[in-house]
């Protein structure tokens, strides 16, 4: 049994709203003889509790205004809680964004020291990691510039690496990951990997469930300022999908299409495997299996086509059955069929996709026999394409090579 | 105990260090004569109110060395009124911090009066250089000349807390602030000896003023003897207790309001 280390018992919090900004003495003298001060009170969070155990990587996730940043300023010991008791044992770090306290005025050596000073380094510790931090930030030639005429990335690099020096056991990520080129977010997820390594436990507030799955032990799901659930990365990820897409369909509800009844062909289920066991997280080099059940109630010709919708609602490709299993008269006898699609994974950027599949009468312009889809039903199978393709952007993985052709040596 | 070795731990002396030093490389950025502005602002402001007040108004013709006495005055005064309207907006200045990292936050209003310090102690320099030429004597009660500091500072710095964490609420303390200082200066005997007052009451009055009573005392020690001090004024060398009791009561006060609600100052900023 690992010893706690954070220890949050029915934590709540709230502000004040006022409605009238009561930012004047005459405004507090005023308010003194009126009854009541109109103010809002704004309930953050409410009833809050959970443990970090030592060495662990914890996601904090959550959509904007759920309140998972008051949660980190609170573990920060940056807000106090209205109520409830927040246990630390050992020493976290002090902040929650990075690169607190820069001044654009100064150079980016001043600020370093300034930095160190704000995590509790001395000067003295500071001359021995210096050279490191300027080279892990990769800034070498400008460090004796004012920090106003660094570009953002740059800034943000010098931040990250004076950050991760702090010698402490908990540290406390929000959001770091969405910044910086992907090259400097490569180094980030390593040295991740290697604090993770080194045993220290992470707070780790983040949207992007792919790193929630890739680097996490168990996260907590805040929804609204209460704890919807606290799990496996996995779990945890499928439920803020599951919460996204409840919302969306929310609104779209009355929209949803219905699905062909009675159709002679009707699809029973999609199953997603890899490597013969069920499955929706893929990397680069897995192939996606999708088992699709049928039942042929009228043998009449068709084609299948299975296709990926992206996070965003845009359908990203397909995959025809006619080109193989038979571009004519493909049909299969009455009765339950499974017909199999193998797609390899590598092609689709990160995202969150949902799967559909269409059954159409053969021809160059078909009609639809049934469909599983978003616009027509919420339980498409939802798949997620992690860290693979961070090397690249764009829509789709470019397949092709680069090599060296001709070497002329001097 | 514990709780003081923390407030003075390793890890706050070297912030409280690294953030006078920013605020000292900040405070002259592009300035062209830079540090030399710390000596020559209160050098001016002494040139122009001696040639009105000592030249023009004939002001303080019986006190010996009076250019040094208005000086002192003046430089006295300057800290005070540097610690109280600096601390006065550090907290709300620094909110980049405040909301973003876990620091004791009266580091944040300490640091601002160790720049006062430091800039006291160039004045300092300059009044000592005037001393020499002006053949002051050097005058036995000059030991007791760090004590006038410390009641200066100890008052100053209990207003810079309650000030700076009022501030965070109510933003018209920096108006009122200003106008206070303003009133400050002249109710203080700083352009004109206290001689020149005749009513006893009144300067007894003017002598509860903390500030009032170590700017007398800091010029009848270093100074002059001839300087009108509460031992006078009130007959008696105890009755200091008044205005002494006023900067610790200030002090503790502002130390108890500032912990109340340095709690919220993320939230409230």
């Amino acid at each position: 049994m690992k010893d706690v280390m954070i220890s949050v018992e029915s934590i709540s919090k709230s502000f004040k709203l006022p409605h009238e900004k009561q930012g004047s003495v005459k405004n507090a003298f005023v308010n003194i003889f009126r009854s009541k001060r109109t103010f809002e009170q704004q309930k953050v969070l409410n009833n809050v509790s959970f443990d970090i155990k030592e060495g662990e990587f914890f996601g904090i996730v959550g959509r904007n205004g759920s309140g998972k940043s008051t949660l980190l300023k609170l573990l920060a010991g940056i807000y106090s809680p209205d109520r409830g008791l927040i246990k630390i044992n050992g020493k976290l770090t002090p902040f929650i964004e990075l690169g607190v306290g820069f001044n654009p005025e100064l150079t980016g050596r001043e600020n370093v020291f300034l930095n160190g000073a704000l995590l509790g380094f001395s000067r003295k510790d500071m001359d021995a990691m210096y050279d490191e931090i300027v080279a892990f930030a990769e800034i070498e030639k400008f460090m004796d510039q004012k920090l106003k005429n660094y570009s953002s990335g740059m800034q943000v690099r010098l931040a990250f690496s004076i950050a991760i020096r702090a010698k402490t056991d908990i540290l406390l990520i929000d959001e770091v990951l969405a910044v910086g080129d992907a090259n400097f977010q490569r180094k980030c997820f390593k040295i991740f990997r290697d604090i993770k390594a080194l045993g220290k436990t992470v707070v780790f507030v983040t949207h992007d469930m792919g790193a929630v799955q890739e680097y996490c032990d168990r996260a907590l799901m805040i929804q609204d300022g209460e704890i919807v659930d606290i799990g496996t990365p996995r779990e945890i990820a499928l439920r803020y999908e599951l919460a996204n897409t409840e919302d969306q369909s929310g609104s779209t509800k009355s929209k949803k299409l219905e699905r062909p009844k009675n159709p002679s062909i009707q699809i029973k289920d999609i199953k997603i495997k890899s490597g013969g066991k069920a499955s929706k997280r893929f990397s680069i080099k897995d192939e996606i299996v999708a088992d699709v059940d049928i039942e042929v109630s009228k043998s009449v010709a068709f084609q299948i086509n299975l296709f990926f919708v992206r996070s965003s609602g845009v359908y990203m490709a397909g995959i025809n059955s006619n080109e193989h299993l038979g571009l004519e008269n493909y049909k299969l006898p009455v009765g339950r069929h499974t017909l199999r699609c193998k797609v390899q994974a590598g092609q689709l950027v990160k995202d969150e996709y949902s799967v559909g599949v269409g059954i159409y009468t053969e021809g160059y312009s078909p009609d639809l026999i049934d469909i599983i889809d978003q616009t027509y039903t919420d339980d498409t199978p939802q798949i997620t394409i992690i860290d693979s393709s961070i090397y690249q952007d764009g829509d789709f993985y470019l397949q092709g090579e680069w090599l060296e052709t001709k070497n002329t040596k001097k | 105990m514990n709780k003081l070795k923390k407030v003075f731990s390793k890890e706050n002396k070297v912030l409280l260090g690294e953030l006078v030093r920013t605020e000292f490389k900040l405070r002259y950025q592009g300035s062209i004569l830079g540090y030399a502005w710390s000596l020559l602002r209160p050098l001016v402001m002494f040139l122009i109110l001696y040639i009105v007040f000592v030249k023009f108004l004939r002001l303080g013709g019986d006190v010996p060395h009076f250019p040094i006495y208005l000086l002192l005055g003046i430089v006295l005064w300057t800290f005070f009124a540097d610690i109280t309207s600096q601390g006065l907006g550090s907290v709300v200045g620094r909110g980049d911090l405040i909301r973003k990292i876990r620091i004791p936050r009266w580091i944040i209003v300490l640091s601002t009066s160790v720049s006062a310090i430091i800039n006291l102690g160039l004045n300092l320099l300059v009044v000592l250089v005037f001393m020499y030429f002006n053949k002051v004597d050097l005058l036995e009660t000059s030991l007791w000349f760090p004590l006038v500091l410390i009641e200066i500072y100890i008052f100053g710095l209990g207003l810079a807390l309650f000030l700076s964490a009022s501030f965070v609420k109510y933003r018209d303390i920096s108006y009122i602030w200003e106008l206070v200082l303003q009133a400050g200066f002249y109710v203080t005997p700083i352009l004109y000896p206290l001689t020149l007052i005749t009513n006893v009451d009144y300067q007894k009055i003017l002598l509860i003023n903390p500030v009032a009573q170590a700017i007398q005392d800091g010029r009848y020690a270093l100074v002059t003897h001839q300087t009108l001090t509460t031992t006078q004024v009130f007959g008696h060398a105890y009755y200091r207790i008044i205005p002494v009791g006023i900067c610790i009561f200030v002090l503790i006060g502002g130390v108890l309001y500032f912990r109340k609600n340095a709690k919220s100052f993320a939230e409230n900023l």
